[in-house]
């Protein structure tokens, strides 16, 4: 396929005096599960929207499959939406809101009724055509409004943080579906979500939205393991940064760096630190390998978090980094007695990502 | 009551306040005994005097009710064509009423719900309800002066060839409109201002253009609410007898011969009074089906 299935070319839109997107260009590829990341009011959704056709830019250029469609209205799009709250309409039936958009495309009676229940069992909800949304749960609405929205096979499935009215367990079973449906039928979905584990888990690509930009594009690994700035450092995975004098003294170079909780080694400074015998032996190789960083430090504040401990250490050259262990099978019922020893802390030198200063 | 040992220190008003707290049915008795004696006595008991007296009779020379039963009053309004035809005008006026309002205020009602900005919406229902406050004759009055001969009505339709409907049936069917056009805006209002606007985007998602999404979405779920309306101006203006006196020429309306009625037949008239009771029970019965009730 040549043409991208979206493109976006210097997109901005103004509410009054408000700026909601400040200057956007991106494409997305056909069949991608396309991420928009970013906090509420970064202007993700306004993008969205606007690609939807509900709001219109005050610039720039939409276009969807190599067409302008920049001042069509939504009903002349190939484009079709799940929203925050599904938007069911409550007057109608499961199958007559699955059947709606094939109903106004004048699709025949009896075609359009095989496809809404086909569409219906595609999400899991047979036999439930006849209720209302009302009698539906959070999660199966959730799902009626995907399937109104899949059944007309659109060229692109916009979700607006589809997943956010949903409890944590369903949340999490609706992103393994989501991604296996999209995988499915091959269609391109651009999800929006303020959940960057949601986005990590499902997307083939994120965009990361701060202030009406895009800060960073990438893999989701690529956004994790190489943030761009420092605000993508901070708000994908927990923000820890090393910048001014602390670089200088433990990076040895001027310049900000974001090092991820789980790449950084707890090591105990103190008699007790002989005891673990890997500690020990980390410690005596330390200087024999340069490409590792060290810090020493005091614990301020141990959080056990079950499968794993944090640790957030006080550097003695100034600042305070987060060092995530995984709970292996020692020292995870007394971590709490580690509040206020000294540790060393140890990672390898790339994982130290350079990053842009914070304006 | 056995009063526990830290109460006896306290103020008698914390004590009964603490009496009653215990004691929910004695509070409910208390809130409801003044109401509950006024709907019973007053209320009812004035319908059911009225339901009853519609089965004497008068003495014709000297109009003086006689307490003796008989159907003889209902037997009349049904058999003497005057009557029906008053009736049956009554109800298509309440009717004709209804649904000018309805097709009026759906317009307007949509305007100050959605299209108005948010912060001017206060002030246009407030703007609807104004006509509310003045009086119901002077209302009525200005509008006999505008249907008058020669007057505002006539006086704008003669470049257009035309004349002013006069006094009339016409005259009170649209006065009457006007007294009750805010009964029917206020409850479309409301219901098109609480319609997500979501629902009208994710119609237009699926491929619906307005007219269709207005058929499809707007217009289901409001119906309700036009429902409500009409019921306010169904019995408004079955129950109507002053407007159709003043405008309404020699139009006689169910509250017209009941008004005539009162002092030389008062069963005859409480007769004729008990017909738009019943009317509007049936009405209500009706709308109850369309979920009406429940939007009020």
């Amino acid at each position: 396929m040549e043409a991208k299935a979206i493109r976006l070319q210097g997109l901005r839109k103004a509410f009054g005096d408000t700026t909601a997107v400040a200057g956007v260009d991106l494409e997305i590829a056909d069949g991608e599960f396309f991420s928009m990341l970013g906090p509420s009011g970064s202007g993700k959704t306004t993008v969205l929207r606007m690609i939807a056709g509900f709001e219109s830019p005050t610039e720039g250029r939409i276009e969807l499959a190599g067409q302008e469609v920049t001042g069509l209205a939504p009903f002349e799009r190939d484009v079709h939406t799940v929203f925050q709250d599904y938007a069911l309409f409550p007057h109608m039936t499961v199958e007559e809101n699955v059947a709606y958009g094939l109903k106004v495309r004048k699709v025949p009676k009896a075609e359009r009724l095989v496809r809404a229940r086909k569409a219906l069992a595609d999400v899991r909800l047979e036999g439930f055509g006849r209720r209302r949304p009302a009698q539906l749960s959070g999660g199966q609405r959730q799902r009626v409004a995907l399937a109104r929205a899949l059944v007309g096979r659109p060229g692109v499935l916009l979700l607006d943080e589809p997943l956010g009215a949903l409890d944590l367990k369903l949340r999490e079973q609706m992103q393994v579906e989501l991604k296996a449906i999209q995988r499915e039928v091959g269609i391109t979905f651009v999800f929006v979500t303020h959940d960057q584990e949601e986005a990590l888990t499902m997307s083939d690509r994120i965009a990361v939205f701060n202030q009406g930009r895009i800060e960073q594009v990438g893999t989701p690994a690529e956004i994790y393991e190489r943030p761009a700035t420092a605000f993508v450092a901070g708000f994908v995975g927990t923000s820890n940064l090393l910048d001014g004098q602390s670089a200088q003294q433990i990076v040895g170079a001027p310049g900000t760096y974001s090092i991820r909780p789980e790449k950084i080694r707890v090591l105990q400074e103190s008699a007790r630190a002989t005891e673990s015998a890997d500690a020990g032996a980390a410690e005596a190789t330390d200087d024999a390998e340069p490409e590792f960083s060290t810090a020493t430090g005091t614990v301020a504040e141990v959080v056990y978090l079950g499968d794993a401990t944090r640790f957030l250490v006080d550097l003695d050259a100034g600042g305070r980094l987060t060092a995530l262990q995984q709970n292996l099978e020692t020292s995870s019922e007394d971590v709490a007695a580690l509040r206020g020893t000294r540790v060393r802390l140890r990672w390898h030198r790339r994982h130290a990502v350079r990053v842009p200063d914070p304006r | 009551m056995t009063s526990l040992p830290q109460t006896a220190g306290r103020s008698p008003v914390r004590r009964l306040a603490g009496t009653l707290h215990r004691r929910p049915r004695l509070r409910l008795s208390l809130l409801l005994t003044a109401p509950l004696l006024w709907l019973a006595v007053l209320y009812l008991g004035s319908l059911a005097v009225l339901f009853v007296s519609a089965f004497w009779t008068t003495n014709s020379f000297t109009s003086e009710v006689v307490k003796v039963w008989s159907a003889d009053n209902f037997h009349q309004l049904l058999t003497t064509p005057v009557y029906r035809q008053v009736i049956l005008r009554s109800v298509g006026v309440a009717l004709a009423v209804t649904l000018l309002c309805a097709v009026i205020a759906f317009p307007v009602a949509f305007y100050t719900a959605r299209i108005a900005k948010p912060e001017r919406r206060p002030l246009l229902v407030v703007a609807i309800l104004t006509p509310l406050w003045a009086s119901y004759l002077v209302k009525v009055y200005a509008w006999r002066l505008i249907l008058s001969q020669d007057g505002l009505a006539d006086w704008a339709l003669k470049p257009l060839g035309l004349s002013g409907p006069g006094y009339g049936l016409t005259a009170a069917v649209i006065a009457l409109t006007y007294l009750w056009l805010p009964y029917m805006i206020l409850p479309i209002h409301t219901a098109l201002e609480q319609l997500p606007a979501n629902l009208l985007d994710a119609s237009a998602d699926l491929g619906a253009r307005a007219g269709r999404t207005f058929r499809s979405v707007v217009l289901p779920m409001v119906l309700p609410s036009v429902a409500a309306g009409s019921v306010f101006t169904f019995s408004l203006s079955l129950g109507d007898y002053i407007t159709v006196q003043i405008v309404g020429g020699k139009t006689q309306l169910i509250g017209n011969v009941v008004y005539s009625n009162i002092e030389l037949n008062l069963p005859m008239a409480a007769a004729l009074g008990t017909v738009p009771v019943v009317v509007i029970v049936v009405y209500l019965l009706a709308m109850r089906r369309t979920g009406a009730l429940s939007s009020l």
